[in-house]
C-alpha cells in the first residue's frame, strides 16, 4: 500500500518487484502461519476467523497450517494450543515464557521474529487488533518485508503468492497487494471480517516449543495495572448478534434513548455512526465503520444513518441490514435489505412496542408450540 | 525537551470519486488536510511542551502542496517544519516511508537536539494501515507505546514516561523510557486554535525541506518504489449491490402497523431470529 | 490585552478575488502587506460558476499561465431562451479563441485562490487563514488604523486597510462604512458539481484538449424570478447552477434548491449530467445592484473593493475581473499615496475613486445602471412569458404539418401580441433597448 502521495510520478526505472523474481534465500519459506493473539487467558476470535482463512490458503498451495501461540506457561497457553488445533492447525509452534504474561511489543517482537526467522513461513496472518497491529509493524519492519494492513479477502494466485485485497481511501476502492519478493507475505485482518470457521474437537498434533532469549531486566517496558472494559461498561459490538445503532437523522442526543431502549427490549448492542462521537454523545468505542468497530452481527438495525462509505464498509458484513430513514434516496438503502422511509424518532417507540409485543413470554409460548 | 510529530497531508476522503472508467482517484477539487488521527498527536505534542519546556518539530514526507499542512502545523503552535520530499520517494509503501522518516528524524537530532518523543498518529486515512508509527520505532530503536489514550507522566531527569494505553478489552497501564515513540489514540484531546501570534509566526516561518541527500539519505535503493516490498497489483472499484434495500410501504398505515409489518419482515428473513430475541429479551 | 508592536502598511480583508489582487500589487511593490482570511484555506469558502477573464488578472498576474490551476479556455458560448420542454438558443463557437492566450478560462475558485494566494505569499506578503476579523480599530478621530481577529491576541494595526470581504461585508456595514445589503440588490445563486469523466464531457459538449463550452440560459428555468442558469464545462466536471433576485425567492417562497432540481430535469439539460457524480453543493450571494448600488468606496484609513463594493456586472455575469480590477487599482492608489509619503487619509484615498471611474469597471456599470430595476419589474415577462413565445414560435416553425407558412407566421404574431399587447411589447422592447444602451 503506497504511503507515500500515489499523485507523484513514479520514477521509471528501477521497480523493484513487479515480476517474481524470489531470491534464493527465501526458497525454503514454507507453509501458512496464524498468530494466535492470547491475551489474559483469552484467545482473541479473530484469530480462529484467520485459521479458518488460513486453511483455504494453505489448502490451495498445499502446504501446512500452523498456528503460532505466544504465551505465558500455563494453562491458558496450553488451552490455545488446543483451540488452535481444533480450529484447524496442521501444528503449533509454541513459545512459553513468563515474559510474555501481559502483551508489551519488545517481548513479543522478539519472540515472534525469531519464530519466523527459525521456522520460516511464507504467510503469516494476524488479526488487526491494537495488539496484532502493535506487532505486526514491528515485526514486519525488522525482517524488512511487505505488510498488508486490513485485508478483506486473501487468496493464492496462478504462481503461489498471495493476494492480498484491502480497501483504500476510505472505502472508494479496494486494491490488490503482493510481497512478491520477500518472506513472510505478512497480512493483518479485522476481527469479523472473514467469518468464523466451524470449531471440531482434535487431538493434540505437533507442537513445537521455541525458546525466547530475552530475560524480564531486558526489558524496559513494564506493566503497572490493566483496567478491563467490563469494568467502564465498554461495548462489545464487533462480537454482537444484533446490532441497533443511530445517526445524525435523531436530531439530538436525547434521541439516543430510542436507540438504548431498542436495544434492551431486543438484547442487542448499541452503537453510532461518527458524528455523533465526534459530538461527544456517545463514547468513541460506540462508532461503526472505517474508523470504529466492524461489525457482523445477523441483523443490524440503522436508525437515521445516511450509508456514507465509511459506515458501510463497517457493517457490510451483516446477515440483514435494516435501515430506517426519512430520505427515500439515502445511500443506505443501496446497501440495506429492509428499508422504511420514516421519521425514525416517531417510528422507534412503535417499534421498541411492538417488538415487546412479538416476544413477550406469551407469544414466545405460542412460538414454541 | 524536544517533540517531533510525523504527519501526512492527506485528501479528505469524505470527497474522493473513483473515475468510473479507469479506477482511479479523481483528485480534482479534492481538498487535502491534515490526517485527522495526526491531530491529535501534534496536540499531544504542543501539550507537552507547554507543560515541560521545550520545542515541537513538525515532519512531513510529501510532495512540495504537503507544505500547506506543515504551515498549519505551525499555525497551530509548532515551532518548526521540515518537508522531506524527493521524487526518490514516490511510490513508497510502509516499509520505505518509515526508512525514511526515521532517516529524517535521525538528521533532526543530529541538527536541533535528539527528540525525547516522537509522535505518530494512530493511523493515516488514505493509507490506513497504522505501520508507519511501529515502522519508525523499530528503525530508530525507539520504545514503542501505541494506541496511547493518556500521557499520565513523565519524568524527563529519570528519563520515565508512563501512559494508558487502549487495547483489547481493556486499557493497560504502562511505564516505559524515553526515548520513545507513541501513536496517539483519537478522541484523546482537542487541536487548539493559536492565537494571532502563533498565526503571525507561522506564516512567516521558513520550512526547512530536504531532499533524500540533504536528508542524509545514501541508500536509495531502500526509498520509493524500489524499497517497498509490496506492490499494488490492481485497483478497482468495490462491486456495489445489486439489488436496493426492499421497502416497506408505508402509506396509509400507523406506524403500530408499521412496526409489526417491518418485524415480520426480519424474522421472514431470518426465521432463526426470532426464538434468540425472544430469548435474549427474557 | 498584548498589542503587537509591529505595524503593517496594509491589512487586506478577504483572500478571494479582489483581495488577493490587492495584497499582490502591493507585496509585489514592497509593501508590508498583511492578508487576513476566515476560511480554512483560501477559496474554501469561496463560490463562483466559475469564468475568470484573462486579461484583467494579466494585468496583475502576466505569467499567470504557467502555473495557476485554469480548467479549460472557453471556444464555445451557447445563450438558451427555455421554457419547461425547450430551448430556443445562440450559439457561437469560433476556433479563434484557440489563441496562444486564451481570453476566458473556466476555474474551480476552490483551487484557484489557493494558486493565487501561493503567488500572494511568493510577492512577500503575510497569509493567515482561519483568521476572521471582528471588528475595524478606529483612533480617537474615526480613521481606521487596524483590526481585531477571532483569535487570541490584540489588535493588529496598519496605515490603511482594504475590505475585500466579500459579497455580504458585515465587516464595513457594521463598522458603519456602508448600508445593509437590499435583498432585491442581491441574488441567491445555488451551485452543483457534477463530475464526469474528461472524456465524457469531451464528447457530449464537442470539445477536445483543454478546450471548453458555456450555456446560460433564461427562461421559466426561473419560475417568474428574475434569474439565470448556468452551466460550465471544467476539466473533470460540470459547474450547474441557478441563481435569482433574494427578494424574489423571499416574495414566491421559492426554494432554490426546487429550482436548481428542475433544472437539472429540465430535458435539455439531463443528457448534459447524465451519469454524474455530484459532490458539492453551494449557495452563495451575488450582488446585482449595479451602479446605483455602489456605496461608499474610500474612508480615513480604508478602502472597498470587489463584491463588497457591490462592484458586479449582473447583465454580463462578471464580478471576478471587477473584482481583480477594483483590488489593483486600490492598491495602486495606495501605493501611489504611500509613495509621496502622505497619510492614508479620506482625501488622498479619493485617487482610488478617480482611477476606477476611469476603468471598465464604473464605466460598463453605468452603461447597464437601469437594467437591474427594468429585470426586476418585470421579470414575469423577461423570464416566462417571452421565453415561452419563443419557444412557441420556433416550434411553430420547424414543425412541417402541412399549415401554410403564412399561417404560422400570423399565428406567432398573434401568441405574442396575445400574450403581452402590441403597445406592452414595443414598451418592453423600447425600455431593453435604452437599459442597455
Ligand atoms: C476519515 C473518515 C473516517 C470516517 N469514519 C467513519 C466511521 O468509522 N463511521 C461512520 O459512521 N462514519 C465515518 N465517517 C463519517 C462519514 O463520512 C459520514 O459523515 C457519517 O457516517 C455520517 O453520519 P450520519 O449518517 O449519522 O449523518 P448524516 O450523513 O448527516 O445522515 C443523517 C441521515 O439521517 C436521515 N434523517 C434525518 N432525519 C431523520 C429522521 N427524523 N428519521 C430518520 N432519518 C432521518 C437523513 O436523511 C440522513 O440520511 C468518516 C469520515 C471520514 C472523513
Ligand atoms: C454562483 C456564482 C457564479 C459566479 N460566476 C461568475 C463568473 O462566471 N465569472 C465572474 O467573473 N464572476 C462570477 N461570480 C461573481 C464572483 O464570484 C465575485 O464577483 C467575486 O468572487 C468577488 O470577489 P471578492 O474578492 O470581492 O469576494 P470573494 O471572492 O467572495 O472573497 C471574499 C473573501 O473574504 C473572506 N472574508 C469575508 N469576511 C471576512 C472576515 N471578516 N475576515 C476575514 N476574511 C473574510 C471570505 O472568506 C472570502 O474568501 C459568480 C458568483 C456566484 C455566487
Ligand atoms: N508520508 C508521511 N509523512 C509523515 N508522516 C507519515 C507519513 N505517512 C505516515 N505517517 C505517520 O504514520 C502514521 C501512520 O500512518 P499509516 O501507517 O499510513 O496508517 C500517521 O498517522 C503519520 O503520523
Amino acid at each position: 500500500m503506497s504511503s507515500a502521495n500515489p499523485e507523484t510520478p513514479r520514477p521509471p526505472a528501477g521497480r523493484a518487484g513487479m515480476k517474481k523474481e524470489l531470491p534464493e534465500r527465501f526458497r525454503d519459506y514454507r507453509h501458512v502461519w496464524v498468530f494466535i493473539e492470547l491475551e489474559r487467558g483469552q484467545v482473541h476470535p479473530v484469530s480462529f476467523e484467520l485459521l479458518g482463512e488460513g486453511r483455504k490458503l494453505a489448502d490451495k498451495l498445499g502446504v501446512q497450517l500452523a498456528g503460532a501461540v505466544l504465551g505465558p506457561p500455563g494453562e491458558a497457553t496450553q488451552n490455545a494450543v488446543a483451540e488452535a488445533f481444533a480450529y484447524g492447525a496442521d501444528l503449533v509452534y509454541l513459545v512459553e515464557a513468563p515474559l510474555l504474561a501481559d502483551y508489551r511489543n519488545e517481548p513479543f517482537a522478539k519472540a515472534m521474529t525469531d519464530l519466523v526467522d527459525t521456522y520460516k513461513p511464507e504467510i503469516l496472518l494476524l488479526g488487526a487488533t491494537t495488539l496484532g497491529r502493535d506487532l505486526a509493524g514491528s515485526v514486519a519492519t525488522t525482517l524488512l518485508t511487505g505488510l498488508t494492513a486490513d485485508c478483506t479477502e486473501l487468496d493464492v494466485d496462478a504462481d503461489g503468492s498471495l493476494a492480498a485485497t484491502r480497501p483504500t481511501f476510505g472505502g472508494s476502492l479496494l486494491c490488490t497487494i503482493y510481497t512478491l519478493n520477500y518472506r513472510p507475505q505478512m497480512a493483518t485482518v479485522r476481527p469479523r471480517v472473514m467469518p468464523m470457521p466451524q470449531r471440531a474437537d482434535r487431538a493434540i498434533g505437533r507442537v513445537i516449543a521455541h525458546k525466547l532469549s530475552l530475560a524480564e531486566d531486558e526489558i524496559v517496558t513494564k506493566v503497572l495495572g490493566f483496567l478491563p472494559d467490563s469494568q467502564s461498561g465498554t461495548a462489545n459490538l464487533a462480537y454482537a448478534d444484533v446490532v441497533v445503532a443511530g445517526g445524525l437523522g435523531l436530531g439530538g442526543a436525547e434521541n439516543l434513548q430510542l436507540v438504548k431502549s431498542l436495544a434492551r427490549a431486543i438484547g442487542a448492542e448499541f452503537g453510532c455512526s461518527r458524528p455523533l462521537v465526534q459530538k461527544g454523545w456517545m463514547p468513541a468505542d460506540r462508532q461503526i465503520g472505517q474508523t470504529g468497530k466492524t461489525i457482523r452481527p445477523k441483523l443490524y438495525i440503522a436508525a437515521g444513518i445516511s450509508g456514507a462509505i465509511q459506515h458501510r464498509v463497517g457493517v457490510e458484513g451483516a446477515d440483514l441490514i435494516v435501515a430506517i430513514n426519512t430520505d427515500p434516496n439515502a445511500p443506505i438503502f443501496d446497501f440495506a435489505h429492509l428499508g422504511i422511509v420514516t421519521d425514525a424518532v416517531r417510528f422507534l417507540p412503535a417499534l421498541i412496542e411492538a417488538f415487546t409485543r412479538r416476544l413477550s413470554p406469551h407469544s414466545r409460548d405460542k412460538l414454541a408450540s | 525537551m524536544h517533540i517531533v510529530v510525523s504527519i501526512k497531508q492527506v485528501p479528505d476522503s469524505a470527497q474522493i470519486r473513483v473515475h468510473p472508467v479507469t479506477n482511479t482517484i479523481m483528485r480534482q477539487g479534492v481538498p487535502t488536510i491534515i490526517n485527522p488521527y495526526d491531530l491529535f498527536a501534534l496536540e499531544e505534542a504542543l501539550r507537552l511542551r507547554d507543560a515541560y519546556g521545550g520545542e515541537v518539530t513538525v515532519l512531513t514526507m510529501g510532495p512540495p502542496m504537503a507544505e500547506d499542512c506543515l504551515r498549519k502545523a505551525l499555525g497551530y503552535g509548532a515551532d518548526r517544519a521540515v518537508l522531506l520530499t524527493d521524487r526518490y520517494f514516490a511510490g513508497s509503501d510502509t516499509l520505505a516511508t518509515s526508512f525514511a522518516l526515521s532517516q529524517a528524524i535521525a538528521k533532526i537530532g543530529e541538527m536541533f537536539g535528539p527528540p525525547d518523543v516522537v509522535f505518530t498518529g494512530k493511523q493515516t486515512i488514505d493509507g490506513d494501515t497504522a505501520q508507519v508509527g511501529p515502522g519508525i520505532a523499530k528503525r530508530l530503536d525507539l520504545f514503542q507505546l501505541t494506541y496511547v489514550a493518556k500521557i499520565a507522566s513523565i519524568d524527563l531527569a529519570a528519563r520515565e514516561i508512563t501512559v494508558e494505553r487502549r487495547c483489547e478489552g481493556g486499557t493497560q497501564k504502562l511505564k516505559s523510557r524515553l526515548p520513545c515513540l507513541i501513536t496517539m489514540l483519537e478522541g484523546t484531546n482537542e487541536m487548539r486554535r493559536g492565537s494571532i501570534e502563533d498565526a503571525l509566526c507561522a506564516a512567516r516561518s521558513r520550512i526547512v525541506k530536504w531532499s533524500a541527500a540533504e536528508a542524509g539519505i545514501e541508500d536509495l535503493t531502500k526509498c520509493g518504489l524500489r524499497g517497498s516490498p509490496t506492490v499494488v497489483k490492481r485497483v478497482f472499484a468495490p462491486t456495489p449491490r445489486s439489488q436496493k434495500a426492499v421497502q416497506i410501504d408505508t402509506a396509509e398505515k400507523t406506524l403500530r402497523d408499521l412496526a409489526d409489518e417491518l418485524i415480520g419482515a426480519i424474522f421472514t428473513r431470518q426465521p432463526a431470529l426470532e426464538p434468540e430475541l425472544a430469548f435474549e429479551a427474557a | 490585552m498584548q498589542m503587537i508592536k509591529e505595524e503593517f502598511d496594509a491589512i487586506v480583508i478577504g483572500a478571494g478575488m479582489s483581495g488577493n489582487a490587492a495584497a499582490y500589487t502591493m507585496a509585489s511593490d514592497g509593501l508590508k502587506v498583511l492578508q487576513l482570511e476566515r476560511g480554512e484555506y483560501p477559496g474554501s469558502k469561496n463560490v463562483q460558476g466559475a469564468i475568470m477573464y484573462a486579461n484583467m488578472l494579466e494585468k496583475i498576474v502576466p505569467d499567470f499561465r504557467d502555473d495557476a490551476p485554469l480548467e479549460r479556455h472557453l471556444v464555445e458560448q451557447r445563450l438558451w431562451v427555455m421554457d419547461e420542454t425547450s430551448h430556443t438558443g445562440i450559439h457561437y463557437r469560433s476556433d479563434d479563441f484557440n489563441e496562444v492566450k486564451p481570453n476566458r478560462y473556466t476555474i474551480i475558485r476552490a483551487q484557484f485562490d489557493k494558486w493565487f494566494s501561493r503567488r500572494v505569499r511568493g510577492a512577500g506578503a503575510t497569509v493567515l487563514c482561519e483568521t476572521t476579523v471582528t471588528e475595524l480599530v478606529r483612533d480617537a478621530k474615526g480613521k481606521v488604523i487596524g483590526v481585531r481577529t477571532d483569535r487570541a491576541g490584540g489588535a493588529i494595526y496598519a496605515d490603511v486597510v482594504v475590505l475585500a470581504e466579500g459579497v455580504c461585508g458585515l465587516l464595513g456595514t457594521r463598522g458603519g462604512l456602508r448600508k445593509m445589503l437590499k435583498p432585491e440588490a442581491v441574488a441567491l445563486a445555488v451551485k452543483e458539481m457534477h463530475f464526469l469523466p474528461e472524456e465524457v464531457i469531451e464528447q457530449r459538449f464537442g470539445v477536445k484538449g483543454s478546450e471548453g463550452c458555456v450555456i446560460e440560459a433564461v427562461g421559466t428555468i426561473s419560475n417568474g424570478m428574475a434569474g439565470l442558469g448556468f452551466l460550465y464545462t471544467n476539466k473533470e466536471s460540470i459547474s450547474l447552477g441557478i441563481g435569482c433576485l433574494v427578494s424574489d425567492f423571499a416574495a414566491k417562497m421559492e426554494s432554490p434548491y426546487a429550482l436548481l432540481d428542475a433544472l437539472k430535469n429540465h430535458p435539455s439539460i439531463r443528457p448534459l449530467i447524465a451519469g454524474s457524480e455530484v459532490k458539492e453543493y453551494a449557495a452563495h450571494l451575488i450582488p446585482e445592484g449595479g451602479y446605483k448600488a455602489i456605496p461608499q468606496l474610500f474612508g480615513d484609513g480604508w478602502v472597498v473593493v470587489g463584491d463588497a463594493a457591490q462592484l458586479n456586472n449582473a447583465v454580463h455575469r462578471e464580478g471576478s475581473n471587477l473584482a481583480m480590477t477594483s483590488g489593483r487599482i486600490a492598491a495602486e492608489a495606495i501605493i501611489q499615496v504611500k509613495r509621496r509619503n502622505d497619510p492614508m487619509t479620506k482625501r488622498n484615498l479619493a485617487l482610488y475613486k478617480t482611477m476606477l471611474d476611469k476603468s471598465f469597471v464604473v464605466k460598463d456599470l453605468r452603461k447597464y445602471k437601469d437594467m437591474p430595476a427594468l429585470l426586476h419589474t418585470n421579470a414575469r415577462n423577461f423570464f416566462t412569458t417571452y421565453p415561452r413565445l419563443m419557444s412557441q414560435a420556433a416550434q411553430n416553425f420547424m414543425r412541417v404539418d402541412g399549415t401554410p407558412k403564412i399561417e404560422k407566421e400570423k399565428a406567432t404574431t398573434a401568441a405574442f401580441i396575445k400574450a403581452r399587447s402590441r403597445l406592452g411589447l414595443v414598451s418592453d422592447a423600447i425600455r431593453l433597448a435604452l437599459a442597455w444602451r
